[in-house]
This record gives structure tokens, C-alpha cells and sequence, in this order.
């Protein structure tokens, strides 16, 4: 796709580890990559039977049908091509976000007195009951 | 044949929940009613443990596709049948439901959120004020707020966004400049006519992806970008997170935020990208002719 900028912040943060693989994804432009791309996350998502998933014969009919022309200039296979990559995009970055999420987010409100037993803590209590009970 | 139907309640099914609270303007009568009678709109992060093995689509009479968990069919959270206009959207959709393991992660299903959006409509709104309320994106865009100081961050914001803001200026032949002053650039009514008219020949669905994707990026600049495939996901979201990605760099990066949030907002505006491209396309084959 030749029409893409450069965009030159990628450089800017060459330095940094993350961005080398940000630098690889922006790079992916070849379809047969996006290609190779979107199959493994499948074959991530459905372990070794991905083969007989619907994403799995759709994407690569669609990829084949896409794949002979000799027009210059055809819009609709960059359009494919577009739409691939943002569906690369969209499967790896929830895989990775379900990722961090596992890792990250909370299981929930702890009660009362585990709560207090993080700190040290034990909940008072009253033997002949607060007064208040039936 | 009620029976087979499967109503699925949860909060995240609806892309207007989150991050815009602007979409409850006008709606509020009718979302509190919405809220009042369904518990299950309440968490951000419901799960429910999955409940069938497999997915499959088919066509209905009407041309539509259906999502089909084991035998029965997939509703959508307000009661109606889960329907989308064409097979790679549905494919894309039985994905999703076909990658939960054993807890459905609503949260994780962007598309699924977005066809429940389109087909629910749970905030009532007609295109028109979908229009509005993307067009108000237009006066706070990202990529026309300059900062004055760092000088470092000033280049970088004028070194990135200027070739977006040329691009799309050109491109619809409008002026939409940029500006250091908390009240931001002074949008010219022709402007915002050409996207209002722009926008308008979107169909629905397309529309409310792209509605999502300007509100995701919180910048129709980038966004239109993005669906005139001038930018990747990755560049748009890149572009739309360049300040922090400039904080980062100063003082380093924290996975449980920083990558948590970039690849969400990734998964999103990709999301909302696919979905404008689907719902806007109409496959046609063209084939060549022979020559002798």
C-alpha cells in the first residue's frame, strides 16, 4: 500500500521494546503476511482444529479470490487489504488485551473482614450479640 | 419455536455505554427505563459461563444472517433476532462467540456490541443525531489542540498531526486549521456541512461504526483517515494517543494502563473500522472479458 505515510514518531520511539513489535505490525503489509497473521490467531483462539472454524475457509477464500488481478490499480483489493489488516489489529490486540486483563484485573469486592484481615485486622465482636438482633 | 430463542442480558452489549456520555442526551427518559427493569445492565466486566458448543450461521428468507449457538439462535439484549446484513460480518461475529472459552467475556466482543447497537438502538436516536453528536468530535478534535510547551512535544504534535490535517484538508477541500487557546480552532460552518453531508451518505450501520471509531479516537480528523484507509489502525491510534505516548517515553511505561489501554482502544477503533467497511460494502465479482 504506497499510498500509506511514513510516519516518523515510529522512530521517535524506536527505542523503546514495545514499539519494535508496534514498528512490525505497521509494517505488515504484504497480504500474504496479513494473511499468515489472522490464521494464527485463529489457530490461537481454536487450538489445533482451527482448520474447520467458518473464519478459517472465509478468510482464506476471500484471500484467494483476491489475490489474481493484473490492473494497476485495483480499489477493491486495497480495500481487502485494509479491512484484513484492521481484522489482524482487532485479533491480536484483544488477545492481548485479554491478556493483561487476566493478569491485572481484580476478581471483585473483597468482604468485610477479609478486608480488614489485609490490614491486620479482626471485626469486633460482640459476644451477647449488639442489642439490635431478634 | 420462543423457546429457542436465546435472550443474552449484559451490559457491555451496547457500544454506547462507554466512554461517551455525550449519547445520552436527548435518550434519558428511555435509558432509565432500560437501566430500571434489567440488573444485568450493571457490570463492566459481567461474564456469563458459556452455554453452548457450537456456532454456525445461516441465511434467513429475508437475505439476513443469523448467529446460531448450537441449535438455537442468538437474540439480541433487547429481545430482538440477532440479524447483520451480510456472511463476513456474521462470520466475524460467530468468531467471537466461537472464541469464549468457558466465560463469555461480553466485554471482549466489539462487533457483537456493535451489530446489538445498530439493531437495538437502546439509546433511540435517528442518523441525524447520530451526525450531531459525531460532528460535536469535530470542534474538540485531538489533532487540533496543540500544546505550547514542552517544545519537544510541540514539534512532535507538528510533525505528526500537520501531514493528517493537510491530508484531510485537501482531501474534502475544507479548512479546518489548528490552535494553542483552550477554546480550540474556529471550525468554518462549510466544514462542517461538507462531513455533516459526508456522513450522511453512510448508511446506519456504517454510520454507527463510525460514530464508535470517532468517539473511540476522540477525533473525526483521524478517523476519516482511518476509513479512507489513508491510515492503519495502528498509525490512527498511535496518532490519537501521541501525547501520552510522548509521557510515556519520559517516564516510562506501565503495562496494567498504558498497554492495557492502547490495545484496547486498538481492539476498538479496529472494530469500528471493520464494521463501517462491512456494512458499507457491496461484493460484487467482476469478472474480465475474454479477449481473442
Amino acid at each position: 500500500m504506497s499510498g500509506l505515510p511514513t510516519i516518523s514518531c515510529f522512530d521517535l520511539f524506536a527505542s523503546r521494546s514495545r514499539t519494535n513489535w508496534r514498528l512490525k505490525m505497521a509494517a505488515l503489509t504484504s497480504p500474504l503476511r496479513v494473511c499468515r497473521g489472522i490464521l494464527k490467531e485463529i489457530r490461537a483462539l481454536k487450538g489445533p482444529e482451527y482448520k474447520q472454524t467458518l473464519a478459517y475457509n472465509y478468510v482464506l477464500d476471500q484471500f484467494r479470490k483476491n489475490q489474481v488481478s493484473s490492473e494497476r490499480y485495483c480499489r477493491a483489493q486495497e480495500e481487502a487489504l485494509h479491512a484484513s489488516q484492521s481484522y489482524l489489529c482487532l485479533l491480536t490486540s484483544t488477545r492481548l488485551n485479554l491478556a493483561l486483563h487476566k493478569l491485572y484485573h481484580g476478581k471483585g469486592e473483597r468482604g468485610l473482614e477479609e478486608a480488614a484481615g489485609m490490614v491486620g485486622l479482626r471485626l469486633p465482636k460482640q459476644p451477647g450479640g449488639k442489642g439490635w438482633e431478634k | 419455536m420462543l423457546r429457542n430463542l436465546i435472550r443474552l442480558y449484559s451490559r457491555p452489549s451496547y457500544a454506547v455505554w462507554d466512554r461517551c456520555p455525550s449519547v445520552f442526551q436527548g435518550g434519558q427518559a428511555h435509558l432509565f427505563t432500560l437501566l430500571g427493569n434489567s440488573k444485568a445492565y450493571s457490570s463492566a466486566t459481567s461474564e456469563r459461563k458459556k452455554f453452548y458448543q457450537d456456532v454456525s450461521i445461516s441465511q434467513g428468507d429475508d437475505g439476513l444472517f443469523e448467529i446460531n449457538l448450537d441449535r438455537k439462535k442468538l437474540k439480541t439484549p433487547g429481545g430482538k433476532l440477532f440479524t447483520v446484513p451480510n456472511e463476513a460480518l456474521a462470520i466475524a461475529v460467530a468468531t467471537e462467540w466461537d472464541a469464549q472459552k468457558d466465560t463469555l467475556k461480553f466485554y471482549s466482543m466489539h462487533l457483537t456490541t456493535l451489530c446489538n447497537t445498530v439493531l437495538d438502538n437502546p439509546t433511540f436516536r435517528d442518523k441525524d443525531q447520530i451526525i450531531t453528536a459525531a460532528l460535536k468530535f469535530l470542534e474538540t478534535d485531538t489533532v487540533c489542540y496543540r500544546v505550547e510547551e514542552p517544545s519537544a512535544l510541540v514539534e512532535l504534535q507538528k510533525n505528526e498531526w500537520d501531514p493528517v490535517l493537510d491530508w484531510i484538508e485537501k482531501r474534502y477541500n475544507v479548512v479546518i486549521g489548528s490552535s494553542c487557546n483552550i477554546m480550540g480552532p474556529q471550525i468554518p460552518e462549510e466544514t462542517k456541512d461538507t462531513f455533516r453531508q459526508h456522513l450522511g451518505s453512510y448508511n446506519f450501520w456504517a454510520l454507527t461504526g463510525l460514530e464508535y471509531v470517532i468517539t473511540q479516537l476522540k477525533s473525526v480528523v483521524l478517523s476519516f483517515g482511518l476509513v479512507n484507509r489513508h491510515l492503519t489502525v495502528e498509525q490512527a491510534v498511535l496518532l490519537s494517543r501521541l501525547e501520552e505516548e510522548y509521557q510515556i517515553r519520559h517516564w516510562g511505561n506501565v503495562e496494567w494502563a498504558h498497554d492495557y489501554d492502547m490495545y484496547e482502544l486498538r481492539a476498538r477503533t479496529a472494530a469500528g473500522s471493520l464494521f463501517v467497511h462491512l456494512s458499507s460494502e457491496s461484493s460484487t465479482v467482476k469478472r474480465k472479458l475474454l479477449q481473442d
